[in-house]
């Protein structure tokens, strides 16, 4: 009876996502059950808590249903060609090397056409955070199979089931050299938003992949319910094992899912070694390149 | 702040959008309190948006912010008056 | 604006086209360079890299031609001047990108130092089979500008009026090279910097609020922006309004996309520019450009001398093509030759613009060497038989 039952003040705030969002575009194209803008509020509140200057956060996606995110996000915002957003970023962050660049994609665009790119932005350790929406299919075209498909799962391509190994993203990530690595799901919201902020605030190439539902497609053709169905897989099969070997961290059709921070180290950025470099090779006559 | 005598207030409360919601349910399965539910109502789009079923029991954890896709729900903490 | 003498090699020198190229795009004021090695253009990212580390430029060998046909993208919007070199497979894989940059009006240069192909083809001999491709060779209509060199001197001073046109119309804009007028070594003259003319990037100097991206002024192009200063801009390659947001409509297609290719079709009077010797007054007129331009002289020369009235037009712009002066001289001229190292291709565009009017002959040379002038003396003759 009593306060909880104390003068407070009902204060009602907006939803300080709104902030980082074009609200004027609203509402956005993503299914219901979809995973995708659940993730974006992770990022909003990552970018809000992070400190970052907004100014200075450019945010480039390539083609697909999370490619996107880039147009409804109130930031520098660069919707380039399928594929291809990791060299854009590439040259937007070497550039100008005071901008946050963050690339934002789907699983089809960043690890099949845009594979190579990967493995290379990755390799130079060229510092941008990458955020992985894994929905193991091809959403936006309709749902066509992809390199993280799960053996036996249906897609539109693959209609009598994928028998092609999919990738371990994380296990690709680190070989490739990528200096933070996880992995979390739209259901880990709270997980998902300290990951991203750990991974923009990290010097280097990191990486975090979040799987989310697709309902209209991959859980509707493999008959795995709605997209709260798929939440509810995430939910119940997740184990956190931070630090896990991400050797071992590879996913099948429905099973257990492992999540976690798997990689955090520190490596000099593709700039930092440049500098590094040209300033022991040339000496006074090198200025450090800051842009 | 008509009714704040007599009922029990929880530790925060939810705002709802119900024009944008599309229905999926993430907050109301989510919800460490159970406190939501989907209404009976249908929005302009044909969707039971959710409603705050038991206010006394929202933390105000924004949990249901954080999942919701369609950006239609958000939770705040109650401020504390000061004295 | 003049050239930043910090980049500016002043003085006179012996070097190839390749080389001249990459100093042509540091005075202009290029400092990033994403490249991949292909022959015969290698030399210019080679330079390029030597260059770059000690007058603060970025140059980064990317995985493939796609890669670096979109980090320059990424790179203007970050504030610089960028450009790219390739040959023909590279120029190939490149040609999304080239749509990206004309759809999303990011100014930069893309260089061809075209070769034989098609394919692989002859990676070290020359070809200019690339020129149809220059202009049409992404999918989707926009307009575009090609320039083309034909000496070490030309693809110093072309490149640096590759980058003024970039960014006066705010376009990607195309250098076609061929192997030879890249690997020959002849004389090149760099000005000091005082006296290069640069076009400086057309940033927006009004009030941030109610800034349109994509908003054209009279001469239809829009002013430009950087990342970071709190515009936050949109750009996609899907079809979109003057906020930069996708608009999937007919309607919004019609208003963009008709202004990228009015862009340069209407302005194509200030871009257009060619080089005309003895075309007043011509019965015959020659048709050329890049290394064929060279190589058509002693032909001419010979011509002339027998008594021929033979001029000599050569496209310093490829595109947007001289319809308007290839047009006014088809009512006077009875025959033109187009020598080319292809099997026909800006032949098409005179036979467009002469619509019949008058004869149009073409020296087709498959690719691997040049013309033996001979040929094009022979074809010079036998129209003036007629």
């Amino acid at each position: 009876m009593t306060e909880e039952t104390m003068d407070v003040d009902i204060s009602m705030p907006t939803n300080t996502v709104e902030e980082f969002l074009r609200m004027e575009r609203m509402p956005h194209i993503w299914c219901p059950g979809c995973g995708i803008g659940t993730t974006v509020n992770c990022f909003a509140h990552a970018l809000e808590t992070s400190g970052l200057d907004l100014k200075k956060v450019s945010i480039v996606s390539g083609i697909g249903c999370t490619g996107r995110v880039a147009g409804y996000m109130k930031l520098d915002s660069f919707h380039t060609t399928h594929g291809r957003a990791l060299p854009f970023a590439t040259g937007l962050k070497l550039a100008n090397p005071d901008l946050k660049v963050i690339v934002y994609s789907g699983d089809g665009d960043l690890t099949a056409i845009g594979g190579n790119h990967f493995i290379h932005a990755a390799r130079r350790n060229v510092d941008m955070t990458v955020i992985l929406l894994n929905n193991f299919i091809y959403g936006m075209t309709g749902g066509q199979v992809a390199p993280t498909t799960p053996i036996g799962a249906t897609a539109s391509t693959a209609p009598h089931g994928n028998f092609e190994e999919p990738f371990n993203l994380p296990y690709l990530a680190e070989s490739c050299g990528a200096v933070y690595v996880a992995r979390w799901t739209a259901y880990h919201v709270r997980h998902t938003t300290k990951a991203i902020k750990e991974a923009l605030l990290k010097k280097g190439f990191s990486f975090v992949e979040i799987l989310a539902p697709c309902p209209t497609l991959y859980s509707r053709r493999n008959k795995l319910g709605d997209g709260l169905d798929q939440m509810k897989y995430y939910k119940d099969n997740s184990k956190i094992q931070n630090d896990a070997d991400t050797k071992t961290v590879g996913l099948g059709f429905q099973g257990k899912i492992i999540v976690g921070k798997f990689v955090d180290k520190d490596k000099p950025t593709y700039l930092d070694s440049m500098n590094e470099f040209y300033a022991k090779k040339f000496g006074d006559k090198y200025a450090p390149y800051k842009g | 702040m008509a009714d704040t005598e007599q009922k029990k207030k929880g530790l925060g409360s939810v705002v709802i959008n119900a024009e944008r919601c599309k229905g999926c349910g993430f907050c109301v399965e989510f919800c460490p309190t159970h406190c939501l539910e989907l209404s009976e109502q249908y929005n302009a789009k044909g969707y039971h948006p959710p409603q705050l079923a038991i206010p006394e029991k929202c933390t105000g954890c924004n949990m249901c912010g954080l999942l919701c896709p369609d950006f239609a729900i958000y939770g705040f903490l109650f401020k504390k008056k000061q004295k | 604006m003049k050239a930043d003498p910090k980049g500016v090699m002043a003085g006179a020198y012996f070097i190839d086209g390749d080389h001249a190229c990459a100093e042509g795009a540091i005075a202009a004021g290029c400092r990033f360079v994403a490249g991949y090695p292909i022959t015969p253009s290698t030399e210019v990212v080679e330079r390029i890299a030597e260059r770059f580390p000690l007058i603060g430029g970025m140059f980064i060998q990317m995985e493939d031609e796609i890669a670096s046909s979109i980090a320059i993208q990424g790179a203007v919007w970050g504030g610089k001047k960028a450009m790219t070199v390739t040959s023909g497979p590279g120029f190939s894989l490149m040609m999304e990108h080239i749509g990206l940059a004309a759809m999303t009006e990011t100014p930069c240069v893309f260089v061809d130092v075209q070769r034989g192909g098609p394919s692989t083809g002859l990676p070290t001999l020359p070809g200019q089979a690339d020129m149809m491709q220059a202009r049409w060779g992404s999918h989707g209509d926009y307009g575009i500008i090609a320039l083309c060199p034909n000496s070490p001197q030309e693809s110093f001073d072309l490149v640096i009026k590759a980058f003024n046109l970039a960014e006066t119309y705010r376009v990607p804009v195309l250098l076609m090279l061929d192997e030879c007028v890249g690997h020959m070594t002849e004389r090149v003259v760099i000005p000091p910097a005082d006296q290069i003319e640069i076009a400086p990037r057309r940033y927006w100097e009004g009030s941030q609020e109610g800034f349109l991206l994509f908003k054209a002024g009279a001469d239809r192009v829009p002013p430009m922006v950087k990342a970071g200063e709190g515009y936050n801009v949109h750009v996609t390659g899907l079809t979109h309004d003057e906020r930069g947001y996708p608009v999937m409509s007919a309607a919004a297609q019609e208003k963009l996309v008709r202004r990228l290719v009015d862009k340069i079709r209407l302005n194509a009077g200030a871009i257009v520019e060619v080089r005309e010797d003895q075309t007043e007054g011509a019965d015959i007129v020659i048709v050329s450009y890049g290394i064929t331009s060279r190589v058509a002289v002693p032909a001419i020369e010979r011509a002339r001398r027998e008594g021929a009235k033979v001029g000599h037009l050569r496209l310093i712009t490829a595109w947007p093509f001289p319809a308007k002066r290839i047009r006014e001289l088809s009512r006077t001229v009875s025959c033109f030759v187009v020598p080319e190292i292809n099997y026909g291709q800006m032949v098409r565009e005179v036979e467009r613009c002469v619509a019949g009017r008058t004869r149009v002959e073409r020296v087709s040379h498959g690719g691997g060497a040049v013309h033996d002038p001979k040929d094009i003396y022979a074809k010079i003759m036998a129209c003036g038989k007629e």
